[in-house]
């Protein structure tokens, strides 16, 4: 019988624990095959961080470590500073990245650690029961703003990607998403233009990936698509916002 | 090589680069901040690497992850940026990573000041972070026995894939002595089964984690973690006895206060009462034995702290009710005097107001 699909051998046998119409599962794919296509697996450390994705480490086929809430671009760079020929990611969510560890991120970029963050941004905490994050949208109803997210009470969202853009240290930052076939094909790209900045050694790059979460959002998985198209990139613009590679061609 | 006359702070980053550490991810805090330059400079010397964390949370977190790849790796601080560590120190103990964490004391709690201290003390021997666990914890109590416990700190560490505290105060961390490094063959850590560095043929891919969400599971690494920490307790206690033979009281001191209250004991004894010492180089596991071996015979001790009163505690739990334990300290970073030493033990031994 002819092959017509193979999964990656980027990414483990073993089933994920995410909801049904997460995108979490199509980001993991994509890191995989990434990994897997240049092929790099057996010289990649991976590390997971805390929210969904904390099991992220069951899932990946390469060495994982598991670090601390928001704590992991300074695992990573422990691990980068000592085995400087391998390929070191994260992959945070953004309670994660932009709220409990914006510090870590912040100076990793700005040290222009060689690493690649898969920054998955669905705008709000998933794994505790969908509480505010530092990039819900403002009116957005979450567990901890049920009356909407309030810029008095509440402050502005955290756009990350623009943020870090602005460190020299910061070599490759792009922002995507998941909504549809020709954003994922466009997320692939960017995820292996990141890991093609570590290769050569650039510094810093960061995919940002909006996300959906069905669950605590209350919609369907088909109405989280529109959700993220509708109201998330209005708000996150897609694009390329530090890119060395243009840069060294100049 | 003969001695050389160097700081506290200075003897811990030498001793440890003797020791193979080639890692040091760190923070700046007085008054251990003499350990993070002297780092800065020397560990490029030996092909090694020293980095400025943007806080101490961020350092432990780098300490984790370099020790993940199997390196010798520390880091330092005082205080109040020790306090910031206990996240990290947890998850160390959880996911079964050797690290040296050097604690330099000052006087607390809060801000506090950045005068020598040894309040701390409940923080390094009762586990400090989140969690069921207790880290190995030395004390050394002048420069040259820094020497000799920096590298027994790695090597403890390795040995049971834990993090070890060596614990100063700003007097150990600030005085200079001559001390002589005997040991020039640089140590290695040996052959490591559970490391991340990449697979690289190694087969199926290893995972260095603390999480595991089934309680039957959590409960069992737990157990490792307990049984673990009983061979330590068997295997790893240090102290040291001066004059208990014959002692009537025993004083019981660590660190710097233990080489003032030496002198004072010299002193009681010239007057002709019999005073001996137990200073316990471990914190934890604590050195119960000496007491147990002596608690019958002596009529009292008194634990001689730079603190409110915390070793205390362990000694009673060591002495077990057998005999009256006292307890003369100092806080907020104020140093005892030999005299004030001196003139407690006179009153609680002899009977005599000075």
């Amino acid at each position: 019988m002819k092959t017509v699909f193979e999964k990656t051998t980027g990414l483990t046998d073993t089933q994920t624990h995410y909801c049904p119409g997460c995108t979490h599962g199509i980001i993991h794919r994509m890191v995989g095959e990434v990994l897997e296509e240049m092929g790099i697996l057996e010289d990649t450390v991976g590390v997971a961080s805390v929210g969904c994705s904390v099991l992220s480490y069951e899932y990946f086929n390469c060495d994982m470590t598991q670090a601390a809430h928001g704590r992991a671009p300074a695992v990573a760079t422990g691990i980068k500073r000592v085995l400087p020929d391998r390929f070191v990611f994260t992959y945070q969510g953004d309670g994660d990245l932009a709220s409990i560890g914006i510090a870590e991120a912040v100076h990793a970029a700005a040290r222009g650690e060689n690493i690649t963050v898969i920054f998955v941004n669905n705008a709000i905490y998933g794994m505790t029961g969908g509480q505010m994050a530092p990039t819900t949208l403002i009116g957005q109803k979450t567990a901890t703003s049920p009356f909407g997210r309030n810029a008095s009470l509440q402050g502005l969202p955290i756009r990350v990607s623009e943020m870090l853009s602005t460190l020299d240290g910061t070599a490759y930052i792009e922002r995507v998403s998941t909504h549809d076939v020709p954003n994922i094909l466009k997320a692939k790209k960017a995820i292996r233009k990141a890991f093609e900045t570590q290769k050569q050694g650039f510094g810093f790059s960061m995919v940002e990936v909006l996300s959906s979460c069905p669950t605590n959002w209350g919609l369907d998985p088909h109405e989280s698509l529109d959700w993220i198209k509708d109201n998330m990139v209005p708000a996150y613009p897609l694009g390329i916002y530090k890119n060395v590679h243009k840069e060294a061609e100049k | 090589m003969g001695k050389v006359l160097m700081k506290g702070n200075e003897v811990i980053a030498e001793a440890a680069v003797h020791a193979g550490c080639k890692y040091f991810f760190g923070y700046p805090i007085t008054p251990q901040s003499e350990l993070v330059a002297y780092m800065a400079r020397r560990l490029p010397e030996v092909g090694g690497l020293f980095l400025q964390a943007e806080s101490e949370v961020a350092a432990i977190n780098m300490v984790y992850g370099a020790a993940g790849t199997g390196v010798r790796v520390m880091t330092s601080s005082s205080s109040p940026g020790f306090s910031l560590k206990q996240e990290g120190i947890s998850y160390l103990v959880g996911a079964e990573l050797p690290a040296l964490i050097v604690n330099v004391v000052r006087g607390g709690p809060g801000l506090g000041n950045i005068q020598p201290a040894q309040s701390d003390y409940f923080q390094v021997t009762k586990g400090g972070g989140h969690g069921d666990y207790h880290t190995p914890v030395l004390a050394p109590s002048t420069l040259q026995e820094i020497i000799e416990l920096t590298e027994a700190a790695f090597d403890i560490a390795d040995r049971y894939r834990t993090p070890v505290i060596l614990l100063g105060d700003g007097m150990l961390g600030q005085m200079m002595e001559p001390v002589e490094f005997k040991n020039l063959t640089e140590r290695q850590p040996g052959e490591k089964d559970w490391t991340t560095t990449g697979t690289r043929g190694d087969g199926k891919p290893r995972i260095i984690t603390s999480l595991e969400l089934n309680a039957d599971a959590l409960e069992k690494r737990n157990e490792k973690l307990q049984h673990k920490f009983a061979l330590i307790k068997q295997n790893e206690v240090r102290y040291e006895t001066y004059e208990i033979e014959d002692a009537d009281y025993i004083v019981t001191a660590y660190g710097t206060a233990a080489r003032i209250a030496m002198n004072a004991i010299n002193n009681a004894r010239a007057d002709g009462l019999k005073i001996g010492m137990i200073r316990p180089i471990t914190l934890w596991p604590f050195p119960e034995q000496p007491f147990i071996e002596t608690r019958d015979k002596v009529k009292g001790y008194i634990s001689v702290e730079m603190s409110a009163g915390q070793m205390v505690e362990d000694v009673r739990l060591a002495v077990n009710g057998k005999a009256p334990v006292t307890f003369f300290g100092r806080t907020g970073g104020v140093v005892p005097t030999q005299e004030e030493i001196y003139e407690y033990i006179m009153k609680v031994a002899g009977g005599v107001e000075v």
